[in-house]
């Protein structure tokens, strides 16, 4: 007994039949939009005794036939149907009576790429404020509480401790291994043409040091650290968790950011070092089974050509890496709005920014180094 | 359990027998059985922790029963394959507790979704019906381009049961529609649910604390309590059941007040 829906046309009367369902819209619907270009939509001439099952995909198409003034007024001229039906015909026609449908902006792409690129370089100008008021508001926040033990939040930065500290040392020692064993595999490839392989030694320890100590490591907790911080305060915020700080009378830089910054300038540093070891341990891995350096001639090496002021110049620049890393990563947090989306963004761009801002500073520190002759 | 007499003849779109929850030593639901008829808006009412919307979970299958057996439309969900489950879950809509819509597509999108997955339409069709199905759930035209997070707590609540209607589902679950939502708004969501029962024919399971949605949107009351189905019939005779939970609920200020409003004729 059920057919697909389907449109009659008898002497001028159109016979609306079968199933006017959602298995049949776009059929329909071809049938509809043929008939709506030849006819003003209205009620007269059309039967709707043949009609078999209908849904609110079919009751769309019937309104784009007669109009939704008709469909609301179905009572008045087709008051043999279900009691149902006609239900679902007249709410469908009360609700679309004055829906005005969205007004499409029309597209203008080269006014809008310029707006974007505008828009873009705003919000980079805007950013970078932010960042400074932020580090301002940290510091300030880290100023007022620094002189009232009371206020300081152990148990929390010991907590974040073990996350970003403890937890990310097995990562940062096996990766900088691995890149200590690369370097002096390079080092070996490139001395041995000028008979220099003992000078490995002095490269990898050079490298380890002063540079890829502490980037190997800050970029690590970018990656690892600065990401899950965005996430954790972008979750608290949508979840309104950051008013309620607020209202609760607590800051919640005092509350969440410190304890988090705090953290991860003791953690970077103390990464660092490590960094440092297990590169300089890989490279005198290779030392000694490919270039025949024994690991008391490397040692040996090590305490007669390099000074302590490499290691200085490595390690002194973790703190501050941490610091900006960890400040980029809390703000990010703090600007997410709401959706799943916006921590998405906001957790990419406190990645990015952060891993920026440490490869920058690594090469103006560099840049300043040298000059200096440290 | 009784049924109430005017569905008795028919046989119940969703039949729930022996259902047993518990999330480690906690049991929540023991030995539960509940029906759902065709054409019906049955409200599930209980305190808080009595297990309302872990019911409603595992009807629709998104929890794992421990024991018991869930009839779907005459057909148990969990031992279906992946396939005739999907078709069956496309005749019910969820409206989840605080809308759950995708954050990252306007409402029109939002409702079109299911229509364009499901019903293989075209984007600019499925859109077309999408918009019909948000003015349907009373959301002015220019909604339809807004993303939820634009959105009034009202407005979120019309726009995802729009999309719980996109498939023109025989069944809906309404996970306490009316919470958060003003009176005034609160009383429009209950006779939106009215109105598109009788024009759709649907069958509701409506969670919910709201005593108001009760007594003018439900045919029938199911009150959960100690870990099962207590009673469930005709409101009237849910409320003269001799139970501590029930008389205070339907009796206490709250509740009088909800029956005044709703019968001002019969108060004497």
């Amino acid at each position: 007994m059920t057919e697909p829906g389907h449109i009659d046309q008898q002497d001028g009367r159109l016979a609306i039949a079968g199933d006017w369902t959602l298995v049949h819209y776009s059929t329909l619907k071809r049938q509809v939009e043929r008939l709506a270009g030849s006819r003003e939509p209205s009620h007269q001439g059309i039967d709707l005794e043949r009609l078999d099952a209908l849904d609110t995909a079919g009751a769309v198409l019937l309104m784009e036939l007669v109009g939704p003034a008709a469909l609301a007024a179905i009572d008045d001229w087709a008051s043999d149907l279900p009691a149902t039906r006609r239900a679902l015909l007249r709410t469908l026609g009360e609700a679309m009576a004055d829906n005005q449908p969205p007004t499409a902006r029309p597209a203008r792409p080269l006014r809008d790429t310029l707006a974007r690129t505008g828009q873009m370089v705003e919000e980079l100008w805007q950013q970078q404020r932010q960042l400074l008021g932020f580090i301002g508001q940290v510091l300030a926040t880290l100023a007022a509480t620094a002189w009232r033990p009371g206020r300081w939040r152990i148990t929390s930065v010991v907590a974040q401790l073990h996350q970003t500290g403890l937890n990310a040392l097995p990562i940062v020692a096996l990766l900088t291994f691995l890149v200590g064993a690369v370097v002096a595999f390079l080092g070996a490839t490139v001395l041995r043409d000028f008979g220099a392989t003992i000078y490995t030694v002095n490269l990898v320890a050079f490298a380890f040091l002063r540079e890829f100590g502490v980037l190997l490591a800050a970029i690590l907790l970018a990656g690892r650290t600065a990401s899950a911080f965005t996430a954790q305060l972008g979750a608290m915020k949508a979840n309104e968790e950051l008013d309620a700080v607020r209202t609760l009378g607590l800051d919640p830089i005092e509350l969440l950011v410190l304890p988090r910054v705090l953290a991860m300038m003791l953690t970077l540093p103390i990464l660092t070092f490590v960094g440092m070891l297990s590169g300089i341990l890989g490279g005198a891995l290779v030392c000694l089974l490919a270039l025949d350096i024994s690991t008391a001639q490397f040692l040996a090496i090590l305490e007669r050509d390099i000074a302590v002021q490499h290691f200085l110049v490595g390690i002194g620049k973790a703190p501050v890496f941490a610091f900006l890393v960890a400040v980029i990563g809390c703000l990010e947090g703090f600007k997410v709005s709401g959706s799943a989306q916006s921590v998405g963004e906001h957790t990419t761009s406190s990645v990015v920014q952060s891993i920026f801002v440490v490869i920058l500073l690594d090469a103006i520190a560099a840049l300043f180094c040298m000059e200096m002759g440290w | 359990m009784r049924a109430a007499q005017a569905s008795t003849s028919e046989a119940p779109l969703i039949r729930v027998r022996g259902l047993e929850n518990r999330f480690g030593q906690h049991v929540v639901h023991e030995d539960l059985e509940l029906d759902l008829y065709p054409g019906e808006i049955l409200g599930v009412v209980g305190g808080s922790g009595t297990g309302k919307s872990v019911l409603l979970r595992s009807i629709v299958g998104l929890l794992r029963p421990r024991a018991g057996r869930i009839e779907v439309f005459g057909e148990d969900l969990q031992s279906l394959s992946a396939d005739a489950r999907s078709r069956l879950e496309r005749r019910f809509g969820v409206l989840f507790q605080r809308g759950a819509l995708f954050t990252s597509l306007s409402l029109q999108e939002n409702v079109a979704l299911p229509l364009i997955e499901h019903a293989g339409l075209a984007r600019a069709d499925a859109e077309a019906l999408a918009r019909v199905k948000l003015a349907l759930a009373g959301l002015p035209g220019e909604a339809a381009i807004k993303y939820p997070a634009e959105l009034s707590g009202g407005m979120i609540k019309r726009a995802a049961l729009a999309r719980a209607l996109a498939l023109d589902p025989e069944a809906l679950f309404l996970d306490e529609p009316t919470a958060g939502l003003d009176p005034i708004g609160a009383a429009a969501f209950d006779r939106l649910i009215l109105t598109l029962r009788d024009a759709l024919g649907l069958s509701v399971f409506l969670v919910t604390h709201d005593l108001d949605t009760l007594y003018t949107a439900c045919d029938r009351v199911a009150v959960l309590s100690r870990k099962r189905v207590l009673v469930a019939d005709r409101l009237d005779v849910v409320a003269a059941t001799d139970d501590d939970w029930i008389h205070d609920y339907f009796h206490g200020p709250r509740g009088r007040a909800a029956q005044r409003a709703a019968n001002p004729v019969e108060d004497p």
